[in-house]
């Protein structure tokens, strides 16, 4: 054993979260342990390699690992305060705050931090997830599975693909197999729209004529040793197979690009309290969850679409958990905040007692909805303000800036369609 | 693919990608003189016409590296390069061999259909 360390704040995931979250707490004075179970800091956006990156936060756009290595180098220019340990992976965090982690250079390590921040991103759904039937043969990959393939190790994953799942992993892979000599014969999507950007629809699919196939999904997995065919089949309204309308697609390689769920095992075991929408943790605005001095940022809290965004909240993680290791303490959460209309969820979904100027209200729509109306009102009936927005669509983060001190009761943020009834 | 060739008439449909609505265009037009439709603000007139005209992407690809601590590194066209020079361009990204160690930011390709290719990772020598 490696006795125990001690620090201002432990960082969990050197991605973009992790990263920021340890350069916002270091300017505001303390030390930080940064733990990445990889070999290198940046996380998902090292097998990003596309751009579309930081167009709201460095206004340009940059590739991700471009975007990664801005906030690497910004942590690396801090560190004699910031200690980065790769190949280190967090295995356990108690409701005291102590974390296990292990790692082939330290052994195991016990770390007793003033505050731990939680930025571990997310997972994405596999195949045993969506219980598509047939065999289990090689060749269906997750897509960002595919995709640390061709970016990283440099391997095609096949030659004849389908995609599904219509979000943008699925689209920017769609796009980088057909420049990498694969055939993407379709991407199948199950509901009546694309999560995905708009761009991304354009310049990955109809710029190579790929078609895209809404309520379409993939029923079945053809093939022994490696996928041979798969079964597509259409949906109606409620998501079910309309039968007689099979079709057999010769392929060897299935895509699933089917959604993001934070990895939250670790806050699991501290007891800390989960959003069942989310899938991350409940959180007030300075990111504080449930359990005092343990923020949280990034894809564990919510699943994220622009990068610039998860920037943005891990520093007022990393900020405020600086301030929880030097006092020890901050303000409880008094009012909470919850989604109405199409709204589908709202994060910081708390607001604590002493909140402090401008806070902005992340959320996102369950349902397509052009023209909209957002309001922000108090449960008690105040407006607190109104907005109409051409269009929101679930792929789209949205966000509110409110002025928490006109706050007199919870908040409601509630989304409306207008004008086309 | 219908939409690939530079200049030419007709009459063509795009959807514009400059904001979230995602206005359903139509551009006709005979050598410069382009008309747009269907855009519901000034906006994606000028995207409509830059893509009925003249396409443009940037391309993010990988290359080859010898001798260093990983086997490729990440690239991008540093600028917009025509569509329908993308094929030459990946051609010419797959032909390439970077030595170790790599810069980021580092030109590869001075001149890849219009545009430099640079690194957009830092690769270590082993
Ligand atoms: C395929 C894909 C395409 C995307 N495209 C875009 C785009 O075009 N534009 C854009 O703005 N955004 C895009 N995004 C979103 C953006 O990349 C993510 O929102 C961002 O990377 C999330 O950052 P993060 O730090 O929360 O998570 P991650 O980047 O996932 O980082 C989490 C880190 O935590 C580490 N970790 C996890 N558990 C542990 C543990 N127990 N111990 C130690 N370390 C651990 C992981 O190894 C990882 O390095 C894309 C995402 C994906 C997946
Ligand atoms: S035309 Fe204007 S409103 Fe319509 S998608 Fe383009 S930028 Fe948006």
């Amino acid at each position: 054993m490696t006795g125990i360390r001690a620090t201002d704040v432990a960082v969990i995931g050197a991605g973009p979260a992790g990263l920021a979250a340890a350069v916002a707490a270091v300017d505001k004075g303390a030390n930080v342990l940064l733990l990445e179970r990889d070999a290198r800091p940046g996380g998902i956006l090292q097998q990003c390699v596309h751009n579309g990156f930081g167009l709201h936060y460095f206004g340009e756009e940059l590739t991700g690992p471009e975007y990664a290595a801005r906030f690497a180098g910004e942590a690396a220019r801090r560190a004699d305060r910031v200690s980065f340990l790769p190949d280190t992976m967090a295995l356990s965090l108690d409701s005291d705050r102590t974390i296990t982690a292990v790692s082939p250079r330290e052994g195991p390590l016990t770390i007793k931090p003033g505050a731990v921040v939680l930025a571990m991103g997310c997972r994405e759904r596999a195949r045993g997830a969506l219980g598509i039937a047939g065999t289990r043969p090689a060749g269906v990959y997750t897509a960002g599975a595919a995709q640390r393939l061709v970016n990283l190790d440099g391997y095609l994953p096949g030659r004849r693909v389908v995609i599904l799942g219509s979000g943008d992993i699925g689209l920017i892979m769609a796009r980088r197999l057909t420049w990498e000599g694969a055939k993407v014969l379709m991407v199948c999507e199950l509901m009546p729209y694309s999560s995905g950007l708009n761009r991304n629809i354009v310049q990955c699919l109809r710029d190579y004529d790929i078609p895209l196939y809404f309520n379409t999904t993939v029923s079945r997995v053809h093939g022994s040793e490696r996928v041979e065919a798969v079964t597509v089949v259409k949906v109606d309204g409620k998501r079910q197979a309309i039968p007689g309308t099979e079709r057999v697609v010769e392929c060897d390689t299935l895509l699933l690009s089917v959604g993001l769920m934070p990895e939250n095992e670790l806050t699991r075991m501290a007891g800390i309290q989960l959003d069942p929408v989310t899938g991350g943790a409940v959180v007030d605005e300075r990111r504080q969850t449930s359990l005092p001095g343990v923020f949280a940022c990034g894809n564990v809290l919510q699943v994220h679409d622009l990068v610039d965004h998860v920037s943005r909240e891990a520093e007022i993680a990393g900020r405020y958990a600086a301030g929880y290791a030097k006092a020890g303490t901050l303000p409880m959460p008094k009012l909470s905040v919850s989604a109405e209309g199409f709204t589908r969820y709202v994060v910081p979904q708390r607001i604590s007692a002493e909140p402090e100027g401008m806070v902005d209200l992340y959320f996102r729509v369950g349902d397509a909805v052009k023209p909209a109306r957002l309001t922000v009102r108090t449960a008690d009936g105040k407006t607190i303000l109104t907005r109409r927005k051409k269009a929101m669509t679930p792929g789209e983060m949205e966000h509110v800036k409110v002025d928490v001190s006109k706050l007199t009761g919870d908040v409601v943020v509630v989304t409306e369609a207008v004008g086309n009834v | 693919m219908s939409d690939s060739i530079t200049m030419g008439g007709g009459k063509r449909e795009f959807i514009c990608i400059v904001c979230p609505v995602g206005c359903p265009l139509k551009a006709e037009g005979d050598g410069d003189a382009v008309k747009v439709t269907g855009n519901a603000c000034p906006r994606g007139a000028v995207y409509g016409r830059q893509e009925y005209l003249r396409p443009m992407r940037v391309v993010t690809s990988n290359a080859a590296v010898q001798g260093g601590d990983r086997p490729l590194v990440s690239v991008k066209t540093s600028g917009e390069i025509e569509k329908a020079r993308i094929p030459d361009a990946l051609a010419r990204i797959r032909g390439l061999i970077v030595s170790a160690p790599v810069e980021i930011g580092q030109i590869l390709i001075d001149d890849l259909a219009g545009a430099p290719l640079v690194a957009t990772a830092a690769v270590g020598k082993v």
